[in-house]
């Protein structure tokens, strides 16, 4: 039996009717055509679905749409306004912190979430931060210096 | 020494150039899409020359002079993620003489550019660049000459510079814009490409050798780009497959009944493929799983596991398909050696596991089919399709966006096939998007493998014979760097019992680790410092120089005699595909727990002159981190046809807490061509940690992954 799941998606208030068993992520890409948001794993072990569920970094493989009604969703769509870039993309940007790209809106909504908690995280934070997001390409590295330079961004 | 490797040693950390100027580019390249101008252009290149233009090598299969002033290049090459788009545009800029936010790619479109093959081998900087390079430098001097000719000058007295022809003795100019709106150069665009055609020696290099930063780079880091997962057609179902629950076997009968009985769904039930579409990719899962229990199956796959994969790949090693190169005489060798050791060393399967699991979206209008998948073979994608569907190559279009990794993983394209397969019988357009488990089972593997080594040291502890035989893996980079009057090298045949293909840099990773382990091993029997021997048997100038510039970075000399238990520094080298490695690294090992951590890598490579020095940075920081997997920890781990560890869970890939400290030196090497460097980097990581396990522990572990364990057993 489908049901009603109100979202607050970028801002934006929407209303999807859908089968309660879908993930969170589905309903983005197949129903709202958000597709900045990436399927990876499907088991939240590589991070390329994170979203921020009300300001918490969520794997939305493993969020039923229902556990995220009522709540607000960013994803990478909309971390900056249209034209502009959020200073974590500007980061990843500058550094070239990205081969194929495909990690990479994963990898940014996991640095957002981690310089929330941490303004100016160490090597080790970063580590830690980010270890359930993966890269094959492999950018780990650049990827460091991403975030930064971007909590170095936010400094100024 | 020192000062002279360190002026080989390029700096890799240049400013990079502005990364607005892409987003320049991108909405130029939407305006020219949106002008209809190329599409226009194109078909008219197509229509004046007929079919085979590309084949033909005429400079309008490769590059278009747009009304605007940009240049419009072609390449059947594909991006995913190793830096081509870049690289081609930096080509065709370098040699038009204007700056590479003028140049916009198309790639990998079988409607719109010429074949250039799969995307593997690390071909495309030696091949394909230099055939990009060719085209534009053929196309600079037909637009010179026209200039010249207008002008009733010589063409060798005029200059060009940012897209602009100008004759200084009296400063008249006439610019790329003004020459596109010609009939005459569009017509001698028909020309062909003059392979003779003089290109712009490294040294002068202006747009190629620069660090450029990836060009999509904004749309990626926004979410906007549209990787082959993401296209979204409009009225579009998403595809599910029902796989069969082993290898090797066979559909006997299925009853889909419930699934016809699911609102929305398109069952699609055509012999041994049974597929359902529907509007949500759940949806088509329950289809899925509603008829599977009744499916019966024939078993057909081979009754082995990953635990004795590699006795039966021996047992079958099929001796009729060898491929040997024999150098001097290797039972003669061994008679002269005072000394000889035989060792055995072994591969696991690994799953190259891209980020982006296979996906394609596939649209039928009017009998003909555009496909968006993600492969890395365009070409031999719509030939896959069309026999697959029963139509023609030319009903068959397939447009290969950027896609999400690849790593030689992506030469098959079972999605468009299966996306096509069910748009045609649903009517409209499908979306497959692979599932992890998916793609660690259905996608092919890199072999596994068995080496045999055997060598023979004389009373001098020269190496006087060496005979290496690789079962199953392949030949690349089989043979020895090293300096060895008697030489046997074989590659073997075996039957695989899963599915196996290309991985980056194919077998020469195995090869590798087998041979330069080995050499370790030789190094101890003679009782030898690992790079004095190496040194002893190495006359290749640029691979001595990459060994002698790591192990100076690396303080090698001192840091060997240093003994600190339970650590151990290792090297290696090696070369593939025209390019050069070497690596030390510092392992930390802990017997009881079995932990082994990589903490210290220095690594230094050389292909010839730099074509985009952080892309490069990033192709050899991948190739370091990938070779930790399959160094440590990567293998596929089956049984009876069935893949036990298919998710991130159990099949450990490196994450962000196993990089170690990573110095990575690139030496930018300008009196060659350039060679292609998205793979050999791979080659040295592994047995520079086997090497530094031994170092650490005195066990010598010869199977890849080197697991923890393997300390704890002995």
């Amino acid at each position: 039996m489908d049901v009603t799941v109100k979202l607050k998606v970028n801002g934006e208030e929407r209303s999807v009717t859908t089968d309660p068993q879908r993930k969170l992520l589905d309903v983005l890409r197949e129903d709202l055509h958000l597709t900045g948001t990436k399927y990876g794993c499907g088991e939240g072990r590589c991070g390329a679905c994170l979203v921020l569920l009300d300001g918490k970094k969520a794997f939305s493989c493993l969020v039923p749409v229902t556990a995220a009604d009522k709540k607000s969703v960013t994803t990478i769509e909309g971390l900056a306004g249209s034209d502009a870039l959020h200073p974590v993309q500007e980061a990843f940007l500058e550094e070239g912190a990205m081969q194929c790209g495909y990690c990479t809106p994963g990898m940014i909504i996991s640095a957002v979430a981690l310089l929330k908690e941490k303004p100016n995280p160490t090597d080790e934070e970063i580590v830690a931060g980010m270890n359930s997001n993966l890269c094959r390409c492999n950018g780990y590295v650049k990827i460091k210096n991403a975030v930064h330079r971007a909590a170095e961004k936010s400094r100024r | 020494m020192e000062k002279e490797i360190k002026n080989a040693l390029a700096d890799a950390s240049t400013p990079l150039a502005q990364p607005d100027q892409f987003a320049l580019s991108r909405r130029a390249f939407l305006q020219v899409l949106g002008s209809g101008l190329l599409i226009t252009a194109t078909e008219t290149a197509v229509q004046a020359q007929g079919r085979g233009a590309a084949a033909e090598g005429r400079l309008a299969a490769r590059l278009y002079l747009n009304e605007d002033g940009t240049i419009t290049a072609l390449s059947g090459k594909v991006e995913e993620g190793q830096g081509p788009r870049t690289e081609l545009a930096q080509a065709a800029a370098e040699e038009l003489r204007v700056s590479i936010q003028r140049v916009q790619m198309i790639m990998a479109d079988t409607d719109l550019v010429p074949d250039d093959g799969i995307t593997a081998g690390s071909r495309t900087t030696p091949s394909n660049v230099p055939a990009m390079r060719q085209a534009a430098a053929t196309a600079r001097e037909l637009l010179t000459q026209y200039a010249a000719a207008q002008w009733k000058v010589d063409a060798a007295t005029l200059e060009v510079q940012d897209g602009l022809i100008t004759n200084k003795s009296n400063n008249q100019t006439m610019s790329y814009a003004d020459l596109a709106k010609s009939k005459e150069v569009v017509a001698a665009f028909a020309a062909k490409v003059r392979p003779d055609v003089a290109l712009t020696p490294a040294r002068e290099w202006k747009s190629l050798g620069r660090p450029v930063l990836k060009i999509g780079g904004r749309d990626a880091v926004t979410g906007k780009h549209q990787y082959p997962s993401d296209i979204v057609r409009p009225n579009m179902l998403y595809g599910k497959v029902l796989r069969t629950p082993a290898y090797g076997a066979t559909l006997k009968s299925i009853d889909v009944s419930a699934a016809r009985k699911m609102k929305d769904v398109v069952v699609i039930h055509e012999g041994d493929f049974v597929g359902f579409a529907a509007p949500s990719s759940h949806r088509a899962s329950q289809a899925v799983v509603a008829v599977a229990k009744t499916a019966s199956w024939k078993p057909g796959a081979r009754r082995v596991s990953h635990r004795n994969v590699h006795a039966y790949l021996k047992k079958h090693a099929d001796r009729s398909r060898v491929r040997e190169n024999v150098i001097g005489s290797v039972e003669k060798g061994f008679t002269e050696a005072s000394k000889t050791l035989s060792q055995t060393y072994t591969l696991a399967y690994v799953q190259h596991a891209p980020m982006e699991p296979r996906a394609a979206v596939a649209e039928w209008n009017d009998g003909k089919v555009t496909v968006w998948a993600g492969c890395d073979g365009p070409f031999r994608a719509r030939r896959d399709v069309a026999q697959a569907c029963g139509v023609s190559e030319e009903q068959v279009r397939i447009i290969i966006p950027d896609m999400g990794g690849g790593f030689g993983g992506k030469h098959s394209a079972e999605a468009a096939v299966e996306a096509a397969r069910m748009a045609k019988a649903a009517g409209r357009p499908v979306s497959v998007r692979w599932t992890r488990a998916e793609e660690f089972t259905w996608a092919y593997c890199r072999p596994a493998a068995v080496i045999e080594c055997k060598g023979g040291l004389n009373g001098a502890n020269s190496l006087v014979a060496w005979d290496f035989t690789n079962i199953n893996a392949g030949a690349a980079a089989i043979a020895t760097p090293y300096e060895v009057p008697n030489i046997r090298t074989a590659s073997v045949g075996s039957d695989t019992p899963v599915p196996q293909g290309s991985y980056r840099v194919l077998a020469a990773t195995g090869n590798n680790f087998a041979r330069e382990c080995f050499m370790d091993e030789l190094a101890a029997a003679a009782g030898v410092d690992p790079l004095d021997f190496r040194r002893a048997h190495l006359r290749n100038p640029r691979l001595r120089t990459v060994l002698e510039a790591a192990a100076w970075r690396f303080d090698w000399s001192s840091r060997i005699k240093k003994v600190t238990p339970e650590l151990g520094v290792g090297l290696a080298c090696g070369t593939e595909k025209n390019s050069c490695v070497a690596a030390c690294v510092e392992v930390a090992v802990d017997r009881k727990s079995g932990e082994i951590k990589v903490r210290d890598v220095c690594e230094v490579f050389e292909c010839g002159p730099i074509l985009n020095p952080p892309n490069l940075l990033s192709q050899v920081h991948g190739c370091i981190i990938m070779g930790l997997g399959g160094a440590l920890t990567e293998e596929i781990e089956f049984e009876n046809g069935k893949i036990l560890n298919p998710n991130f869970t159990a099949y450990r890939v490196p994450r962000f807490r196993d990089v170690p400290k990573i110095d990575v030196q690139l030496i930018n090497k300008t009196d060659i061509p350039s060679a292609g460097g998205g793979e050999t980097p791979i080659i040295a990581v592994a047995p520079a940690i086997g090497n530094a396990i031994f170092a650490a522990t005195g066990v010598r572990i010869r199977s890849m992954p080197m697991r923890g364990e393997m300390l704890r057993r002995t």
